[in-house]
């Protein structure tokens, strides 16, 4: 139980680290204009669409 | 010494994954994309240098700039790409060094224990000066294939043609020359080298007045990593052409009974260059996870002043080296996909670089210039396309052989 606890609060540790960094950088320096935001937001994406693709050719390759 | 992170992060890009990717290129196709690489040390260059001047202008490593200019959505967003590129290329740098030195019959788990004790022992005296020392005669021994080419008197015509005049292979295009070329261009060009010089370059403390020595220091390290690349598929291009080979190991055993000198060398190099690359992989994260959570950082710093810096770095060493002892894992599988991955990922890694090189309140005077913001916008779109035409084949194999 104490091992538990001692999870537990280290774990919440870093739920309060996570939130204090986020409060820091909260007012980002660089205002990229919405269009911006948009088009790295869809090449995120597209990325990602790509990367499973190669899971998925991964996964087939392995199992044959 | 200026000299040093462009040096060890150009030389450690050569790391197992790479290796392996190179053998595989010079058995699969021969000199036939020697021009390619040579194409790649430009482009690594590039990349790295802007990294160099981020950081002396700045004064922060990469993970805490993202956060820095961009916030948190991004900073997260990148942080977390960091830590599975990381964490699955380190799997590969052990996969490369358990499989190196069971050539000469030492036992997987008795490999990785042996790295767990040299990467320790690099770290744990607490000076950066000691660490970049030994990581640099890392670098030096890297160079091994250079001696393993001439031992086998290749035809010096041939390569230099295939070197400087670009060629497609025999077969044309198929998706076979697209996987490689994406892991050709992912071993040369990894997400955790920008992360891992930027934070080097910080951590040394370097400033703006060096920033002319660390270019060189770049400069200098991107044609070791070319020649390293060229001269090891002259070695497989040579005595291995048209063979099947499956990764370094398998092409440091095929060369064995042809010229043992060669084959040892290939793979002495290995094991170096998945400890080289472990090395810096580990670091990079660990830089990257205390400039965000802001932990003490440094490898100027002792265990006890920087215990959460030290424990992932370990952590990072135990998990990799731990996934590779599974029996029946696809390991060769993984080697060549990983740095697929990392080609894949990396544009977006670019886009927020040159979005703050280009940001003059951040960078002053040392902002990107048209020439510099033309030049990489043509190498983001030219890795997009290569991940584009690739996925085309794996959705459309009818349009893309497989050869």
């Amino acid at each position: 139980m104490p091992e538990i606890k001692k999870t537990f609060f280290n774990f919440l540790g870093i739920v309060k680290s996570i939130k204090e960094i986020n409060e820091k950088y909260k007012h980002p320096k660089i205002n990229m204009t919405r269009f911006t935001s948009i088009l790295l937001m869809f090449l995120r994406s597209y990325l990602i669409f790509i990367l499973l693709l190669l899971l998925y050719k991964f996964i087939s390759v392995a199992m044959d | 010494m200026i000299a040093g992170p462009g040096i060890i992060v150009m030389v450690a890009d050569n790391d197992a994954g790479g290796i392996t990717t190179y053998a595989a290129t010079g058995a699969k196709y021969g000199y036939s994309l020697l021009w390619f690489l040579l194409l790649l040390g430009p482009i690594a260059y590039f990349i790295q240098e802007m990294t160099v001047r981020i950081a002396v202008v700045t004064k922060k490593g990469h993970a805490e700039a993202i956060f820095y200019a961009f916030g948190s959505f991004w900073g997260w967003f990148s942080v977390l790409d960091l830590v599975l590129t990381n964490w699955l290329t380190m799997i590969t740098e052990f996969i490369g060094m358990t499989a190196a030195l069971s050539i000469f019959g030492i036992h997987p788990v008795v490999t990785v224990i042996i790295c767990w004790v040299i990467m320790g022992a690099m770290i744990i005296q607490g000076r950066y000066w000691t660490w970049e020392k030994i990581a640099l005669f890392l670098c030096l021994v890297n160079l091994i294939y250079v001696p393993a080419a001439f031992l086998i008197n290749p035809p010096v015509g041939e390569i230099l043609r295939h070197t400087f005049i670009p060629s497609l292979p025999p077969g044309g295009i198929t998706s076979n020359l697209l996987f490689l070329l994406m892991a050709n261009v992912g071993t040369t060009i990894a997400p955790w080298m920008i992360y891992f010089q930027q934070s080097t370059v910080v951590d040394k403390g370097m400033k703006e007045r060096d920033l002319l020595f660390s270019r060189v220091d770049t400069f200098i390290g991107s044609i070791l990593t070319v020649i390293v690349a060229i001269f090891l598929i002259v070695v497989t291009g040579t005595l291995l052409y048209g063979v099947d080979v499956t990764s370094a190991a398998d092409a440091a055993i095929k060369l064995m009974p042809i010229n043992r000198y060669v084959g040892a060398f290939v793979a002495i190099g290995l094991f170096d260059a998945g400890l080289l690359g472990a090395i810096c992989i580990s670091l990079a994260s660990s830089w990257a996870f205390g400039e965000v959570f802001g932990w003490a950082h440094s490898l100027n710093n002792k265990i006890r002043e920087a215990p959460w810096f030290y424990a992932y770095y370990f952590f990072t060493l135990l998990l990799a080296g731990t996934v590779v002892l599974i029996p029946g894992a696809p390991l060769v599988l993984i080697t060549l996909f990983v740095q697929v991955v990392a080609t894949t990922l990396l544009p977006a890694s670019l886009i927020f670089l040159i979005i703050i090189l280009n940001n003059e309140e951040l960078m002053g005077k040392y902002k990107n210039s048209l020439w510099q913001n033309i030049i990489n916008i043509i190498i983001v779109l030219g890795l997009i396309m290569l991940s584009t035409g690739y996925s085309i084949s794996i959705l459309f194999p009818e349009i893309i052989k497989s050869g």
